[in-house]
């Protein structure tokens, strides 16, 4: 039996103990959120936060974690208030196919827990184990820049709470 | 997905307990510290267990003395890559730990892990799937060197990045034994071959690393690898050196990724004692440290192309150190 | 310059309409799905690049505890393949294998583990065959049998040799010739999301959910290796975790999950590993190239010979219009009077490469753009200059018949000419900067398998409830859903949050022929225009019957009234490209609707001393004829920029032993946060006569003159060719060496092989510069 603490729930799940992280949250949690790119480290995919750190739940066991805190993508909005990280995200097309969008937003919280306004190569440092091959990376950097700008001046995204059907007479 | 294989963890309190515990169990049961270097190649099937002896328990703090510096195993690689201590004092420690993969595998990795990763080859880092239709060899299911079929012997890379700067550091390491602790210099850790690349007994578990007063000792590490970050070193040069005014009274330059053990430049070392860190110098110690480095092509980018850029990564550590 | 102001939300940077699922994790993929009752498969693959089966016994497997079903090549015997011409695949092989990863048996079992270890069970024999494994090995006679029983002489797969206009005339008139050889190796589209599918058995139907670029073609391959009818089967796109050109063939996977769910009776999922991944491949082709050009002594271009070989791996897939398409874009940049191409595919025993990201026309455009800045030089004329003084012009047709509408290039490479101050750059050894440009495709003027039907269909539902959109194109990150909602809500006065869609699901929505060849946006969107205006006009009618104006009363009204007054409130728009393919056979491989164009500058420091390369910014324009969505082109257009760097230094597909030599993440380099320079992005919009707003494509232009621009970067920082791709620090150090002795500065292919092309098929250009009616009229 393993105690988990997942977005603040806590679980106690009865796991053989070969199982990764990455597969309880997948495949005994439902927790999906959490994807993978190769299962060996190399890609940065399955990052979470462990303890508010990002750790790679593909190279983690449940029993080597009991009793921290692990936070998924799932944890990472209030209720339906996305974070300002996701807003951004989505604001700026940070997230194309959005595969690796849960590792670098979790690997993205870290930082901006720990540094307000990193520099653009602080970011680049704290992302280097994230691949994505979408985007380029440069619009998750201006994500992130502008979501750091809005969490330290507390302004909230333009975008957020318009809602309902545009009308004609919007033209 | 890749699977960890089925196996039993096991909780020790102690690193006595936990080397008693390997000795009873013998080869199929190992240890696991951060599991960063253990899990891929269990998921590969280069390792075949029944039992994972946990290091859970290991401390993990930095203890600062006035002799010595003492950085219990459980010490990750994140926490010694950003210590205030480690950085002031050895900051080519600290810059080798910061240069292991990538930010979230160094969350997990531990130094204690790292001073015992497995060495590496691309005919064996590989899944059991590939290993079997290039044909097993003798590192693992096999009898033969795929990167050498002429050698008797494995030719798979030491690939720590800290190891060899803590061998220049003259650092020692703890071990703890079913029967008691010793200690042992990092450097008397290795042998040179690519299988049984460890002198210690597979019992003993590293409990701490000691470096010596920092005193005027001068210190960089530089690495080379194809990107920024993620990637293994295919070359990297430790450099720990003193100066009496300009020059050097002693210097230890200790080569990563060139052999199957951290590899000691004695000679390039000892050509630079009583002289200046210059341009020169620093060419031509590199020159000397790089001869009886012996890349295989068992690791990315041609080995040719490696043993220059030997030459290359102790030319700037020397350099770096120098300038600190 | 534009008239966005026009458009309510055409040209505005709006969120994705699906970005919210792929910020919260909601978004569900292939592999996210856990049915009741899933059974997992793991597939057997062959341990040899080259083999015969003799025997495959499965009888341990099949006894093994939790596995509920194995099955071989005798399961599923009937062959597919992409291509109607290229029929060669089996879901798996028992009888031959031809490369390292070729698929032999499948196991259904209770979860991945006994599936893993019930494929280790299954007994082979093989009889092993010499593999062929470079261009040079697949020309020569084979040892013992070819890799494939067509195509020949040996193990040649396609040949191809065209002639338009008077050569060898066009040489004899120029004043200076020069003849280069050029090598890309090949490369994998690396998608972060490993393939998967997931089949279920109920009903008597099939559906089938997969991480696939277009469910119409996986439909069609399921029915015919199924021996189903279609209607038995549906296919639906899940959430897509990337694909470059990667996921557009229909893959074993999905038919044996398919096939597995039909014996079984429950659901079977299917997710391929990292490894598996390199494995299905259908990447990059490794290409040879010869090109050999006739220029006046102010640098007009009088006749180009181009060649091509094409190591195609094990199997058809693309290959074919892979071949074709190393031949027909060079004329849509520069103004080619006379061109002569002669292609070559040769079957390998390695993965199948197929369409990436640009297909096929990556390798010649980094083969022309660096041989031009060589022509360039030998002139003693700016290469930059030169190139521009070539440049095709708007509103043309090419020598071989490929009809130019809208074209940028003038006012892309002025912008980043500018943008970068390449003209007043520092020239100091070690530090350069490279310019090229390129143009590709909206969409494939033909399809895959030739028909008269539409390219793209959509249809629009209004009812009191809101508007749904149905489009089989598949969302495959690029925004295409966002394209969609953009071109319906624009027309009806809403916004694209108001639009619901339902797309990429064989049973509810109308063929879209899916997301390559960057023709979604062209071709949906052009579909949906005429899908919308048409449910525009019901509105319109029903309002304007009751005695007001459309535009003084709210959708909902409008909707209620038109409701009221027809009935079901459908409509349907489609879109068909206008046959402008020129008369010879082979002329359906390059036209397009529109070229999308683009030009970019790079700069970097390169060490001459370990030849490492350090990019310090790059500059792009491209010509994507209207964004619909800028904040979708510009991240189409870094995405590219970044994909193209990494093809450009690092990214390989390399083989050993017979063996892909480094099928993971670790080792196939793909570059790092740290690695990526920053990119400034221009967005040119020239309007394009026939694109929805005038749009083009975005997608896949943008790579190429990335790699050609670095390589010609290397040469203004250190005076070297690197005549291959990727450029590494290895290649660079040995140029540097043969210079210092005296050699030519260069590292690349020395020769080009002798080939058996056919006689060359000769045809008449069209008439020159003719105005776009009549172009297109012809
Ligand atoms: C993608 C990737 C990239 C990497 N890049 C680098 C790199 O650039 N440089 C580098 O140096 N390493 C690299 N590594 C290897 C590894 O992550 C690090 O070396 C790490 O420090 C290992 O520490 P760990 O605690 O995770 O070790 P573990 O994986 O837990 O253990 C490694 C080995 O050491 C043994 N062991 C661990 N701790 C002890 C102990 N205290 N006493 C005795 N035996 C012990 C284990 O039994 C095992 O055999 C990389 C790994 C991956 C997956
Ligand atoms: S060096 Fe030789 S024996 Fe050692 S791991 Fe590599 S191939 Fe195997
Ligand atoms: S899945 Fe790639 S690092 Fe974990
Ligand atoms: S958005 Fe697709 S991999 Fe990053």
């Amino acid at each position: 039996m393993v105690a988990l603490e997942v977005n603040g729930e806590r679980t106690e799940l009865l796991l053989p103990v070969h199982k990764t992280l990455l597969e309880v949250l997948r495949e005994d949690m439902q927790l999906t959120g959490t994807k993978h790119g190769c299962e060996l480290g190399e890609c940065g995919t399955c990052t979470v936060l462990v303890d508010g750190k990002p750790e790679l739940s593909c190279l983690l066991l449940p029993i080597q974690i009991e009793g921290r805190a692990v936070t998924t993508v799932e944890g990472l909005a209030s209720g339906s208030r996305l974070h300002p990280l996701q807003q951004a995200f989505a604001e700026l097309g940070a997230a194309q196919c959005g595969y690796c969008t849960p590792g670098i937003l979790l690997a993205s919280k870290s930082l901006l827990d720990t540094n307000q306004r990193p520099t653009r190569d602080e970011i680049r440092e704290a992302l280097a184990g994230n691949l994505c091959r979408c985007t380029g990376y440069m619009k998750i950097l201006e994500a992130i820049e502008l979501a750091a700008e809005r969490m330290s001046t507390h302004s909230p995204s333009p975008l957020a709470g318009k809602e309902g059907m545009g009308r004609i007479s919007d033209r | 997905m890749l699977r960890l294989p089925r196996f039993k963890y096991l909780r020790p309190k102690t690193a006595r307990e936990a080397a008693q515990m390997a000795s009873d169990l013998g080869p199929r049961a190992m240890f696991v510290a951060g599991g960063t270097d253990l899990f891929p190649k269990l998921k590969r099937r280069q390792f075949e267990v029944d039992a994972l002896i946990g290091l859970d328990f290991l401390p993990r703090t930095i203890h600062r003395g006035d002799d010595e510096t003492i950085v219990d195993a459980g010490v990750t690689l994140a926490s010694a890559s950003s210590s205030a201590e480690l950085r002031g004092d050895y900051p080519g420690y600290a810059e080798a730990a910061g240069l292991v993969s990538s930010p979230p595998l160094r969350n997990a990795g531990t130094i204690g892990g790292n001073l015992c990763v497995d060495t590496r080859c691309n005919y064996y880092d590989m899944t059991y799937e590939w290993r079997k239709a290039a044909g097993f060899c003798m590192k693992k299911d096999g009898d033969i060197c795929l990167v050498a079929p002429s050698s008797s012997r494995c030719w798979a890379v030491s690939s720590s990045d800290t190891a060899p700067m803590a061998i220049a550091l003259g650092a020692l390491v703890t071990l703890a034994g079913p029967n008691g602790d010793r200690e042992l210099p990092v450097a008397a850790l290795y042998k040179d071959d690519g299988i049984d690349y460890m002198a210690k007994q597979p019992s003993e578990v590293v409990t701490s690393l000691q470096l010596h007063a920092a005193g005027a000792t001068r210190t960089a590490y530089v690495k080379l690898r194809r990107r920024g970050s993620i990637d293994f070193p295919i070359a990297g040069a430790a450099v720990a050196l003193r100066l009496d005014g300009p020059l050097v009274t002693s210097c230890r330059i200790v080569l990563s990724a060139v052999a199957s053990h951290p590899l000691e430049a004695a000679e390039a070392g000892e050509f630079m004692i009583g002289r200046r860190v210059d341009e020169e110098s620093a060419k031509a110690a590199a020159e000397i440290a790089a001869k009886p480095a012996k890349p295989l092509d068992n690791a990315d980018l041609s080995h040719f192309w490696r043993k220059r850029m030997v030459r290359v990564v102790v030319e700037q550590a020397l350099k770096r150190a120098g300038d600190r | 310059m534009t008239d966005n102001g026009r458009y309510a939300v055409i040209g505005k940077p709006l969120p994705k309409v699906d970005a919210a699922s792929r910020v919260t994790g909601q978004a569900v993929y292939a592999d996210d799905m856990l049915l009741p009752r899933t059974l997992h498969c793991r597939i057997l693959r062959s341990p040899h690049p080259h083999a015969r089966i003799v025997s495959i016994d499965t009888s341990a497997a099949r006894r093994m505890p939790g596995v509920h079903a194995v099955i071989t090549g005798a399961d599923l015997p009937i062959k597919f393949g992409i291509l109607p011409v290229t029929q060669d695949e089996r879901a798996l092989e028992h009888e031959k294998v031809r490369y390292v990863g070729d698929p032999i048996a499948a196991v259904a079992a209770t979860d991945e583990e006994i599936a893993a270890a019930a494929c280790d069970a299954i007994a082979v024999e093989y009889q092993v065959l010499e593999p062929v494994m470079s261009i040079d090995a697949a020309l020569g006679r084979p040892k013992d049998e070819r890799i494939q029983d067509y195509g020949g002489p040996n193990n040649i797969h396609k040949l191809v040799a065209l002639e338009f206009g008077d050569v060898d005339g066009g040489f004899a008139r120029a004043d200076h010739v020069r003849e280069d050889v050029f090598f890309f190796q090949g490369n994998t589209h690396l998608p972060m999301e490993q393939h998967s599918a997931v089949a279920t058995y109920i009903d008597g139907k099939v559906t089938l959910w997969s991480s696939t670029q277009v469910v119409h073609y996986v439909h069609r391959a399921l029915a015919k290796v199924l021996e189903l009818p279609m209607n038995r089967i549906r296919v639906i796109g899940a959430a897509h975790g990337g694909g470059f050109g990667g996921k557009t063939d229909p893959f074993a996977h999905e038919i044996i999950v398919a096939k597995l769910a039909m014996i079984t009776g429950r659901p079977v999922k299917c997710t391929l590993t990292r490894e598996e991944v390199f494995y299905a491949h259908r990447g990059r082709h490794p290409v040879l190239m010869w090109v050999r050009t006739g220029v006046t002594s102010d640098g007009r271009i009088t006749a180009m010979h181009f060649k091509s070989a094409l190591d195609g791996g094990a199997y058809g897939s693309y290959g074919v219009a892979s071949t074709f398409y190393t031949g027909a874009l060079q004329t849509v940049t520069y103004d080619i009077p006379a061109y002569r191409f002669e292609g070559c595919r040769v079957f390998t025993n390695k993965p199948p490469c197929g369409p990436k990201r640009g297909h096929g026309t990556p390798q010649p455009r980094f083969a022309i753009e660096l041989h031009l800045e060589k022509i360039a030089r030998d002139l003693g004329i700016d290469p930059v200059e030169m190139k521009r003084a070539n440049f095709v012009k708007p509103m043309t047709r090419t020598v071989n018949w490929m009809r130019v509408t809208s074209c940028g290039l003038e006012e892309c490479t002025e912008l980043v000419m500018k943008a970068s101050g390449y003209r007043e750059r520092e020239r100091r050894s070690g530090r350069g900067m490279g310019f090229a440009i390129s143009s590709y495709l909206s969409g494939a003027g033909t399809a895959i398998y030739w028909n008269d039907m539409p390219h793209s269909e959509v249809q629009i539902k209004v009812d009191r409830g809101g508007v749904t959109a149905y489009c089989g194109a598949m969302d495959i990150g690029q925004g295409s859903d966002s394209v969609l909602a953009a071109v319906v809500a624009e027309e009806l006065g809403l916004q694209p949050k108001d639009i619901r869609l339902v797309t990429a699901d064989t049973d509810t929505t109308p063929i879209d022929l899916g997301s390559y060849s960057s023709r979604v946006t062209f071709m949906a969107g052009n579909a949906a225009l005429e899908a919308a205006r048409k449910m525009r006009a019901l509105l319109v009618e029903a309002v304007e019957a009751s005695g007001r104006k459309y535009e003084e009363v709210s959708f909902e009204e409008a909707s209620v009234l038109a409701e009221a007054r027809f009935g079901t409130l459908t409509t349907a728009g489609s879109y068909t490209p206008p046959k402008i393919a020129g008369p010879y056979k082979g002329s359906g491989v390059g036209p397009s609707p529109a070229y999308s164009y683009s030009a970019c500058v790079v700069d970097l420091d390169a060490d001459p001393r370990t030849g490492l390369i350090h990019l310090n910014k790059v500059w792009i324009a491209h010509d994507v004829g209207r964004a619909i969505n800028p904040l979708l082109v510009e991240g189409q257009v870094e995405g590219s920029v970044y994909m193209g760097l990494g093809e450009a230094l690092m990214e390989e597909q390399t083989f050993r032993k017979g063996l892909h030599k480094w099928p993971s993440m670790l080792e196939y380099k793909s570059p790092t946060f740290l690695d990526m320079p920053d990119v400034e992005t221009f967005i040119v919009e020239t309007n394009d006569p026939e694109g929805p707003y005038g749009a083009k494509e975005a997608g896949q232009g943008p790579l190429l003159p990335v790699i050609p621009a670095v390589n010609a970067a290397v040469f203004d920082a250190l005076g070297i060719w690197v005549d291959e791709v990727p450029v590494t620090p290895e290649k660079i150090v040995e140029a540097l060496r043969r210079r210092d002795k005296g050699e030519p500065p260069r590292y690349g292919p020395q020769r080009f092989p002798e080939i058996p092309y056919p006689p060359t098929i000769k045809v008449d250009p069209p008439p020159r510069d003719l105005d776009r009616a009549a172009a297109a009229s012809i």
